[in-house]
């Protein structure tokens, strides 16, 4: 039997109309004390407007030693960036 | 005049009870910093601790300015002794292990809770100002202390049995928050602050709540322990405290830096 805390992956949005971003991870018994823990944690300098959290172990991650694989054939493929259009002004963030 | 005076008195004193229940309940959780039982409490508590010694800045700074003696909320913090302090008995009792530690902030939180909404609608402008942005600090200290007891209480048999031991010890200081006395009542009468006995059926119905969702039993209640409001007489604890509280100011009197 394990003594420690399941690890809750920690995502916060910043402001209202951006994405929630990963900002790090920290231990907790359960969901509700985890969000508790991160407003300790992470918002404490008025950094978020929203929190969720995510148990570390629900996380299905990428495999480190298939990335060749994975990742090397899109990097000559510069055709599928979109940076051949001009995006006008008044579009906003992208 | 005499109206008057002792009005300005009473605002006085009630000004250096709100702001020494939380520089010293301030002063105790931030002893927890760097020692707490995991990371997250530890930076926890240690927001805790900051916010009741910022909302301590508010009271005692309004307290300095009505005093008008040129003394400032730096002097009232660092250059009083025992007697002359006026916190809740609650506040200055050690801090035992975690669960007690716990324990106490939700004694105390389930009050501060009540007595700031009540004084958010307070006659005068400043007293409100303070109260209505304590008030939200307050509300996420009780939801987190609440939840922790509650964990706690109705967790493993070790920790019940320190949460019950936590409130046994603790209970008998909960009495003398609902206390009054001609401070109170000069304050009632000018609509400044609200009559403490007003806040037992509210404080009561959360300790009820909380305490038996976290399977403890609320001791037998016993005739109040009072003496801290009204500095009669404070426990052996709160000396202890002021000798590291103060020991710079009164090793190096005037140190600034």
């Amino acid at each position: 039997m394990t003594t420690q805390w399941p690890l809750w992956e920690i995502f916060i949005r910043g402001q209202h109309g951006m994405s929630h971003r990963h900002m790090g991870s920290l231990h907790a018994p359960d969901a509700e004390t985890a969000i508790r823990n991160a407003r300790d944690v992470y918002t404490r300098r008025n950094e978020g407007v929203s929190i969720w959290v995510v148990e570390a172990a629900a996380i299905t991650a990428s495999s480190p030693s298939a990335k060749g694989p994975m990742f090397d054939p899109s990097e000559s493929k510069v055709y599928r960036h979109p940076s051949f259009y001009d995006i006008p002004d008044d579009v906003g963030a992208m | 005049m005499a109206d008057s005076t002792s009005e300005h008195m009473a605002l006085r004193e009630f000004l250096l009870r709100m702001g020494d229940n939380t520089l010293i309940l301030g002063h105790r959780v931030s002893e927890w910093c760097g020692r707490a039982p995991v990371l997250e409490e530890d930076i926890a508590l240690a927001n805790i601790a900051l916010d009741l010694i910022g909302q301590t800045q508010m009271w005692l700074g309004l307290a300095a300015e009505v005093q008008g003696d040129g003394r400032s909320a730096d002097d009232l913090a660092f250059l009083r002794d025992v007697s002359q302090f006026r916190n809740l008995l609650l506040c200055e009792m050690p801090n035992g292990d975690f669960g007690q530690t716990l324990m106490r902030q939700f004694l105390f939180d389930a009050w501060h809770d009540c007595q700031l909404r009540q004084l958010s609608a307070s006659t005068d402008e400043r007293v409100a100002a303070i109260a209505a942005k304590a008030a939200k600090e307050v509300a996420y200290h009780l939801e987190r202390s609440a939840e922790t007891v509650i964990a706690l209480g109705d967790g493993s048999a070790e920790s019940h049995a320190r949460m019950q031991a936590a409130l046994d010890y603790l209970y008998p200081y909960v009495g003398e928050l609902f206390l009054s006395d001609p401070v109170d009542e000069a304050l009632i009468a000018a609509g400044i602050a609200p009559d403490p006995r007003s806040l037992r059926p509210a404080y009561d119905e959360t300790l009820t709540r909380v305490l038996g969702a976290a399977t403890l039993t609320i001791p037998q209640a016993r005739r109040p322990r009072g003496g801290g409001r009204d500095g009669k007489m404070h426990t052996e604890h709160l000396g202890h405290l002021l000798t590291s509280m103060q020991w710079m100011q009164r090793a190096y009197p005037g140190a600034t830096w």
